[in-house]
């Protein structure tokens, strides 16, 4: 039988670029003076992994890149080498040639050989520098008197903790270097192994590990021919170190003070080692307890538990005609499943939900690179990175983000020199947050830079013919900037300047039925305040009727509703009626006349009006009644129809009639 | 399977159903299925003969009347007015017609060339014309009506 691996394919492509993102993530957030022994491990470990599944699946281009950095790592982790900043960049430039050729693997992208090459050269030079003093001994093996005859060595006293025991494993002489090599690197993921060579030439490692014998053979005859190898059980249950009998008693206890430091340092190394792998567990355990599951899957799965939720209001609209003491179980057994249904219907919809951490963890390396290139010095700061937001919004928020990050190291934080002077810490500060707010997600980029510059852009906006008054509000000048071709940078720059993006930007929030504000103070930094549905699945809805159709108002949109009296109402030639609402005049449009309905009466004053806000513009809209508010499901109309002018989407409601949501922004600036 | 074996054979089956007077047929393969009339929710500013957007469990399809589109008969909806919801390579949306009648095989020598019909039904959307015994059916190409952009069921 042949297993078709191709299908497994995909499974590595997502685990690589996992442990790449994670490789990163740890990199940049790694102290280059005083690297903590667990965050080289885990770097060391992404490396390993990779490896591991590229060799697995025969891509051998990513199987002898990584080689190069996980055998550099690995002498990093193990102290033979000073970690430096040359490092954390080679390996950044690593993982994008890893990305790189995962892509090539995966969707067929171009690799650049060239990038490849110099990123393995460079590699290489690091590798190639001088060793420094070992810091963490290796044991025994390390203490070898230089010039001297490989010694033979005693076995180590090693502190077997709870529930670990020691094991022994015998290779003969004729094992080769390279696979004594990949059995220490097996090894070491089981447990904590020591290599002793005996005076035969045979090599013992000692292992301690929670694993049992059975499970540590089965790794080694990966390696080794099982007839070859043999693993015992090391019994020492006295201190003393007992020579084994294969081995010739030491003709002096020479080795014992060499031995002695050693074994202080291997005890707390052991210790030291466990107390990590407990961690790793407890982190491996979080790992194995989520699944990979279609996304097509998770929306069928919502759209069905939207059909029950209509399906629901059915029953407890027919339902409600029925006698309550008569029906008295029934209406009972009805309110239980409506309760379920609902809570059902969170569940399925949490699970489409992201943490932010998501979009939040490809900035540390952009504002980095951002800001070297800049010559400007970036702190970055990110909070709330566990908030959650649909994925199909999460996906969407990106690009925009993106751009107003840039724009914030770009035009808004300073040069350090810029800043002494203004008596600022050279050392600009960009913080992203994010967090819940109602059922908005509110996502800021916060710098302390120069703030924006309004006399700049007025002057620009004058330039490019925008009617702007100089005594206008500072809210209003800032939207300024959200204009197309507009851009006030000095230096058109690779990296922003150009005008292209900040309209675009607000178009995509919009687009999502977001909104985004900004507020400056100048020389003291500026927060731009992106605010966005949770998700557009579901929304909270005002029904209201005109004639005889009922239409969704998303409740996003109304501020209020008001009778109108005729008092309020003015008539103006060119630019139509308007409504006076405290001392504010709003463009004032009829439902019924947009949509071509026979309202159940003309007279505005019978009817409601809804004080609908878009984009900080406000205006009117004329319905006959307000039916009341109500969670819908929003359906797509495009799926098996087209765009229709003023209608945003569909909904069913509960008597199985589909209702029509309005597009508001739409509506209200008169595009219908 | 039998389907195949008649595409090899060059027979086609077409479900049959009137629009005022006439009888049309449409290839069977197009249709899921067929059910009551019930008034759907009306869409504005689209053309009249878009009757608007039903609720198919949990879908929402467009429905057209084709006695309006074509300008046949009178567009009545009565209890055995019929709509025939149809799968348009995946997009699903319903037609309203008078009546449904039967599901006809025609082989391909009962399928003749189609002679100009009516002005609102071009010969740019039939198949031909199909004779069975004394019935005459307008074999109408279905999947490019629908698709056209006169009829404005999709995007332009």
């Amino acid at each position: 039988m042949t297993v078709d691996m191709s299908q497994f394919y995909q499974v590595f492509f997502d685990e690589a670029n996992e442990l790449l993102a994670e490789k990163e993530r740890l990199l940049l957030e790694i102290d280059v003076e005083h690297p903590s022994a667990d965050d080289l491990n885990a770097i060391f470990r992404t490396a390993h992994s990779i490896k591991g599944g590229a060799a697995t699946f025969g891509f051998s281009d990513i199987t002898e890149f990584t080689h190069v950095l996980e055998s550099l790592l690995d002498r990093i982790r193990k102290g033979e080498m000073p970690l430096t900043t040359e490092h954390v960049d080679a390996f950044l430039a690593a993982k994008d040639v890893l990305s790189m050729l995962i892509d090539g693997h995966r969707i067929g992208a171009t690799v650049d050989a060239q990038q490849v090459q110099e990123v393995s050269r460079r590699l290489h030079a690091l590798a190639a520098e001088q060793l420094v003093e070992p810091v963490v001994i290796m044991p025994v093996a390390e203490n070898v008197k230089p010039g001297s005859e490989p010694e033979p060595e005693s076995e180590p006293e090693l502190v077997i903790p709870e529930g670990h025991r020691h094991l022994c494993i015998d290779l003969p002489a004729d094992v080769s270097d390279r696979d004594v090599a990949s059995l220490v690197q097996e090894l070491s993921v089981m447990g904590d192994a020591h290599q002793r060579r005996l005076p035969d030439g045979s090599i013992v490692f000692d292992l301690i590990t929670d694993q049992d014998k059975d499970t540590i053979e089965a790794v080694c005859t990966f390696v080794v021919d099982a007839a070859k190898l043999a693993v015992r059980e090391h019994v020492a249950t006295v201190k003393v170190p007992e020579p084994p009998v294969v081995i010739q008693p030491e003709p002096e206890l020479v080795a014992h003070e060499a031995v002695l430091p050693a074994a202080v340092s291997v005890v707390e190394d052991v210790n030291k080692k466990l107390q990590k792998r407990e961690t790793e567990k407890q982190h491996a355990s979080t790992e194995s307890s989520s699944i990979r599951v279609n996304t097509e899957k998770v929306d069928l799965l919502i759209n069905l538990v939207g059909e029950l939720v209509i399906t629901q209001a059915m029953i407890d609209q027919r339902a409600s005609g029925l006698d309550p003491v008569q029906h008295e179980t029934l209406l009972n057994s009805i309110a239980q499943l409506s309760r379920n249904t609902r809570d059902l219907q969170e569940s399925v919809m949490s699970i489409r939900m992201m943490p932010m951490d998501y979009v939040f963890s490809r900035f540390p390396r952009m504002v980095r690179e951002l800001a070297s290139k800049l010559g400007k010095q970036v702190e970055f700061i990110t909070q709330g990175a566990s908030t959650e937001l649909d994925k199909g919004l999460i996906e969407r928020i990106i690009d925009p983000l993106t751009h107003l990050v840039r724009n914030s190291v770009d035009h808004g934080i300073e040069l350090p020199d810029v800043r002494r002077k203004h008596g600022k810490p050279e050392t600009g500060k960009l913080t992203l947050s994010a967090s819940h707010q109602g059922g908005n997600i509110v996502i800021e980029v916060t710098d302390d830079g120069a703030g924006l510059n309004r006399e700049r852009i007025l002057a620009k906006a004058k330039q490019n013919g925008l009617p702007v008054q100089d005594n206008m509000p500072d809210e209003d000048v800032w939207q300024l900037i959200f204009m197309p071709g507009f851009s006030t940078a000095e230096v058109v720059t690779d990296v922003s300047g150009r005008g292209v993006g900040m309209d675009v930007v607000r178009r995509n929030i919009t687009d999502m039925g977001g909104t985004v504000e900004i507020r400056s103070v100048d020389g003291r930094g500026s927060v731009m305040r992106i605010s966005v549905p949770l998700t557009l699945a579901i929304l909270d809805g005002m029904s209201v009727k005109v004639g005889n159709e009922i239409y969704i108002v998303p409740l996003a949109y109304v501020v209020e509703s008001l009778q109108p009296v005729s008092s309020d109402l003015k008539e103006v030639a060119g630019s139509g009626r308007l409504l006076k609402v405290r001392e504010e005049y709003l463009p004032l449009f009829y439902l019924y006349e947009v949509f071509g309905i026979v309202p159940s009466s003309e007279k505005p004053t019978e009817g409601i009006v809804l004080v609908l806000t878009v984009d900080d513009k406000k205006a009117a809209l004329l319905v006959d009644t307000l039916l009341g508010q109500q969670q819908v499901v929003v359906k797509n109309l495009e799926t098996n129809f087209r765009k229709v002018p003023g209608i945003s989407g569909a909904t069913i409601l509960g008597d199985g009639g589909v209702s029509l949501i309005l597009d508001v922004a739409a509506l209200t600036r008169g595009l219908v | 399977m039998q389907s195949s074996l008649d595409a090899m054979e060059g027979r086609r089956e077409f479900l049959a159903f009137t629009l005022g007077a006439e009888e049309y047929g449409i290839d069977i393969l197009r249709v899921q299925e067929i059910r009551g009339y019930e008034s759907p929710t009306r869409i504005a500013n689209v053309p009249s003969f878009i009757k608007g957007v039903i609720n198919l469990r949990g879908l929402i399809v467009p429905v057209v009347d084709l006695r309006i589109k074509f300008d046949l008969g009178r567009a009545e909806y009565t209890d055995l007015t019929v709509v025939i919801i149809l799968n348009i390579t995946g997009r699903i949306m319903g037609i309203v017609v008078d009546s449904v009648s039967d599901v006809t095989t025609l082989q391909p020598e009962q399928i003749g060339m189609a002679p100009p019909v009516s002005s609102a039904l071009s010969t740019e959307y039939l198949l031909g014309l199909g004779t069975v015994d004394e019935r005459m059916l307008i074999l109408v190409d279905i999947e490019k009506l629908m698709n056209s952009p006169e009829m404005g069921l999709t995007e332009p």
